[in-house]
């Protein structure tokens, strides 16, 4: 016979809203269960959106977020942002940042200046936060000291010579450094976790440090790609700097990346530390509806055994196609676990553009679950469908998340708002 | 200026006009071949790869079917390591015309193509997949051809006997005097520059361009545009080239492609040439009829979807050009004023080296060369530089034996930096940059289950490594690249695919603001759409 674990709040998604929704829970004291398969939030580059563009057809960037977003909630009355206010959305990113450097993985931000990084391919992105063992770069970018750019033999898609020859058309006194991972001749292809895994041991850090050092010379910043560790990656950076003796900062490599992985490490750690029950790498495979108006859920998955849960509310937060929140055929788009109704272009010739850089983006990144101020999915009369049904990211209709670098921020804030939702409304 | 002098000018570089260079050169005939884009860059590279028996013709078309049936045995002969000698199957399904079913193995016997008659349980224990409803079943001598490693081969063959070839080379027009084409003005693409070709014979064998070159000389061609739509599968679903046993229709050929099956096609009228693309209600169509005879494609992953344009010799029809032959034509233009101009048009990819051979012995017997055609008899050579296009070879080749450096630069389709390196120095050798594109057409870059999302990236990295003057500072090359294999993806963007379409934009335009840096299409390029 299977248990039935009790619980208020089940949060379905491990992507970075599934994450920070139970973050939320968590700090709110709610009893809160979390499921699904964190393959996703490894897919972050490092580089924390709030909001880049908007409107993406006229590709403006905003170097004020807020600024933008008061811009985009006056344009877009849809757009999950608009459900709450700048202040609000600012309060959420500060819990969020207040509590990933509480559990060890600080952040950068300057809360109301977007900031430029530097992309794997040497391209310059404006972005809302970074972890802070990328926050040398922003220095540098603006100061342009002697720099170098270190990468490595066997690390694929990260190229120091492209960064350097795509930079120093502003940034003139930069060098590039090919350089052997230490102890790794034995390996063709060389993968960040690896790289950042070992540097965790100081012994390895001495070997990088002494390859590093003769290409250093007049440098007062290298840039390297994010290898910095997976747990104590301030102090592998410090240490690291000491040892060659200038500043560094990580670049964020191709997914998936250290950076990602860090995030997804951190949050395994500290959500059950905070009393969060997760079942990860697992799937919820039916929901149920129950007389007392609680859920009844299913989950299985990887090799555990059936699971049930019954709790007072659900937070959606599973993600768009990617995640397997939605699911696309032939004729139209469903949401994947309780098929509610989903906001979508007329037919599937309509969902994306002839050209795939077209500046007016793809219309069925506008698709997904409409939403009532409270978060909750609403039938197509603008009903909820279920009164303590939530969701929460990038599933969330009207919004270009990829095109209006919006993606964390986004997660952040909307899962801020479902959780305040259902507090409020009180389950 | 550059003025080149030759005997032979073929303007095209498709399976004919590679074919024509390889027979001019083995008649030791001093060649140039002019490409507009890149070696098969129109139909021959956007087909079925199909190496027909001359079955799927019997009944409208008999002598396209003889002459199929004839070249499909000499090539299987001649260029083996082009061929899969897959077989093939035509079946009739529940509610099929009975009297096409009946008369189908005598029309094959009037044109000689040996088939062989087997029963529905049988048909399925040989190809698993296919439909219950099936009511019967042939046996034909239909194969697998792969058309990038044939031209390919032709012209590296053609290259070795002294060929020259010049890929984005645009023909802008012809000096003519004297009842002669003295001068051919053309436009390298890459660099701008004008280049001159002075030759005694012009052969256009441009397929689906055709009337467009004749019409710069000042004939004109009658052809109609019949777009042909396919789609790639991830996973090959048969071992035999399946044909439906009725009259051609579309959606009716599932045909393997090494790794992948090839499913098409369609026939669409359309006023020109370029810009051919799959639409979605086409590919809809396609995916509708063949899951009748095998039922898996309504729920199989499709990686990519593609166009050809069939250049068909004939004016305008009603029904989308099903009817019109699959003939081809040698046009002499003498009888237009033009005594040194040749176009070699329309046919099918398994009849390639009949067309070159025809429109060779024209230009031969204009020349005054008595050396008759060799490619009857002389087997294709197997050369090492164009084996990267095969599917399958790579991986295997890697796992046998790779040095501890030699890592994997696309991990779909398994090929590593040595092939990367072997495909550039042949495109530097054919005075061409090596790019995304021009490597990705000699190998199997990008042709995988990410569809260049990953590997363009790694691609490029590795390209600016080697060598910073083939860097690619405004990410120029990635858009193209990135954009000519969407055409092919926006089809096939449900399931799968769709999720993998997504993960590449939150990546090429999320991370990496590719479209930012993009420019926007103007109606030049040639992924602009109409």
């Amino acid at each position: 016979m299977t248990q039935i674990i009790s619980c208020e709040l089940a949060v379905i998604g491990a992507g970075l809203t599934g994450m920070a929704a139970s973050m939320f829970a968590a700090n709110r004291g709610i009893k809160t269960v979390q499921v699904g398969v964190t393959g996703e939030i490894i897919f972050a580059s490092g580089f924390l959106d709030i909001l880049g563009i908007h409107p993406i057809s006229e590709k403006k960037p905003w170097l004020d977020p807020w600024a933008g977003m008061r811009k985009l909630i006056q344009d877009c009355p849809d757009h999950p942002y608009s459900r709450l206010t700048p202040e609000e959305i600012q309060s959420a990113l500060e819990e969020y940042l207040a509590f990933v450097k509480d559990f060890g993985v600080p952040h950068y931000w300057e809360k109301t200046h977007n900031i430029e990084m530097i992309t794997p391919q040497g391209t310059l992105k404006l972005t809302g936060c970074v972890p802070q063992t990328m926050k040398n770069a922003i220095l540098a970018l603006r100061k342009k000291p002697p720099g170098l750019f270190v990468d490595i033999k066997g690390l694929k898609g990260f190229s120091s010579h492209q960064i350097v020859d795509n930079l120093k058309e502003t940034w003139p006194d930069i060098r590039s450094a090919s350089i052997a991972f230490p102890d790794s001749t034995h390996l063709g292809e060389i993968y960040p976790e690896y790289m950042a895994r070992s540097l965790e041991a100081g012994i390895s850090r001495k070997k990088l440090a002494a390859i590093i050092l003769p290409h250093v010379q007049n440098a007062k910043v290298v840039g390297i790609p994010a290898i910095m560790g997976i747990h104590r990656s301030l102090e592998v950076q410090a240490d690291m700097e000491s040892l060659i003796g200038a500043r560094i900062f990580e670049i964020p490599t191709l997914p998936p990346s250290v950076p990602g992985l860090r995030l997804k490490e951190m949050f395994e750690e500290a959500l059950p530390a905070k009393g969060i029950q997760q079942f990860l790498q697992q799937r919820v495979t039916s929901v149920l509806p129950e007389l007392d108006n609680c859920f009844l859920l299913n989950i299985a998955g990887g090799n555990a055994q059936e699971q049930k849960i019954r709790c007072k509310g659900i937070l959606l937060a599973a993600g768009r196609f990617f995640g397997k929140g939605l699911t696309a055929d032939r004729k139209r788009i469903r949401e994947s676990l309780f098929d509610l109704p989903v906001f979508q272009p007329v037919s599937r010739s309509n969902w994306y553009r002839m050209d795939f850089l077209d500046p007016k983006g793809h219309p069925i990144h506008q698709a997904g679950l409409e939403i009532d101020d409270n978060f909750r999915p609403v039938s197509a009369s603008g009903i909820p469908v279920f009164s303590n049904l939530f969701a929460a990211g990038s599933i969330l209709a009207h919004q270009d998340w990829i095109r209006q670098k919006c993606g964390s921020g986004l997660a952040i804030a909307t899962a801020y708002g479902a959780v305040s939702s259902y507090v409020k409304l009180g389950f | 200026m550059q003025i080149h002098k030759t005997q032979a000018l073929i303007i095209g570089g498709g399976a004919t006009g590679t074919g024509i260079a390889r027979d001019l050169a083995l008649r030791g005939v001093a060649c140039i071949l002019v490409e507009r884009r890149d070696i098969n860059a129109g139909a021959s590279g956007s087909n079925h790869g199909l190496l027909h028996s001359g079955a799927r013709y019997v009944l409208n078309d008999a002598m396209t079917s003889m002459e199929c049936r004839e070249e499909n045995l000499l090539l299987k002969a001649l260029a083996p390591h082009c061929v899969e000698d897959t077989g093939g199957m035509f079946v009739a399904i529940e509610g099929d015309d009975a009297s096409y079913i009946a008369d189908f193995p005598n029309l094959c016997a009037r044109c000689g193509i040996p088939v062989e008659a087997i029963d529905p349980k049988a048909a399925k224990e040989l190809e698993p997949e296919l439909s219950n409803r099936v009511i019967a079943a042939y046996l034909t001598p239909d194969a697998s051809v792969d058309p990038f490693k044939l031209s390919l081969e032709n012209i590296s063959h053609a290259r070795k006997l002294g060929a020259t070839l010049l890929c984005h080379h645009r023909v802008l027009g012809f000096e003519m005097e004297k009842r002669r084409i003295c001068r051919v003005r053309l436009i390298h693409t890459e660099s701008g520059e004008e280049v001159f070709i002075e030759a005694d014979q012009v052969i256009n064998a441009s397929g689906a361009w055709a009337a467009e070159i004749a019409a710069l000389a000042g004939i004109s061609i009658p052809m109609v545009y019949s777009k042909g739509s396919l789609l790639v599968t991830s996973d090959r679903i048969t071992q035999r080239v399946i044909n439906r046993l009725h009259p051609p229709g579309d959606g009716d050929i599932l045909a393997p492609g090494g790794t992948v099956s090839l499913l098409g096609t369609t026939s669409v009228q359309i006023d020109a040439p370029d810009h051919a693309h799959p639409s979605i209600p086409e590919i809809d169509r396609i995916v509708d009829q063949a899951s009748l005879m095998i039922p898996i494609l309504e729920f199989a992953r499709y990686i990519r979807a593609y166009s050809g344009v069939r250049p068909l010799m004939g004016s305008h029809t009603e029904e989308g050009g099903r009817s019109q032959s699959r003939g081809f034509a040698v046009l002499d233009h003498e009888k237009d004023g033009l005594v040194n101009f040749v176009t070699i048009a329309g046919g099918k990819l398994t009849t390639y080296r009949l067309m070159a051979e025809k429109g060779a012995d024209l230009v031969c017997q204009r020349l005054g060369v008595s050396s008759p055609c060799l490619t009857r008899t002389q087997p294709l050579p197997d050369s090492p530089e164009c084996r990267w296009s095969e599917p399958g070879l790579s991986p295997k080749l890697w796992f046998r034996a790779h040095d501890v450096g030699d890592i994997l630069l696309c991990e779909c389709e398994m090929v590593p930096k040595s092939a990367v390196e072997g495909v550039i120095s042949v495109i530097q050798e054919q005075n061409m940059k090596p790019d995304l594109k021009s490597i990705s057409l000699r190998s199997r870059i990008g042709k995988g289950p990410c569809q260049g999302a990953f590997c363009s990236l790694r691609v490029s990295t590795y390209l600016h490594d080697r060598d910073a003057r083939y860097s690619d500072r405004n990410l120029t090359c990635i858009s193209d690249f990135l954009r000519e294999r969407w055409k092919g993806l926006r089809p096939v963007l449900w399931g799968g695919q769709l999720m993998q379409a997504e993960l590449q934009e939150a990546l090429q335009c999320g991370l990496l603001n590719l479209e930012l840096h993009a420019k926007e299409l103007t109606r030049n390029d040639p992924n602009y759409f109409l």
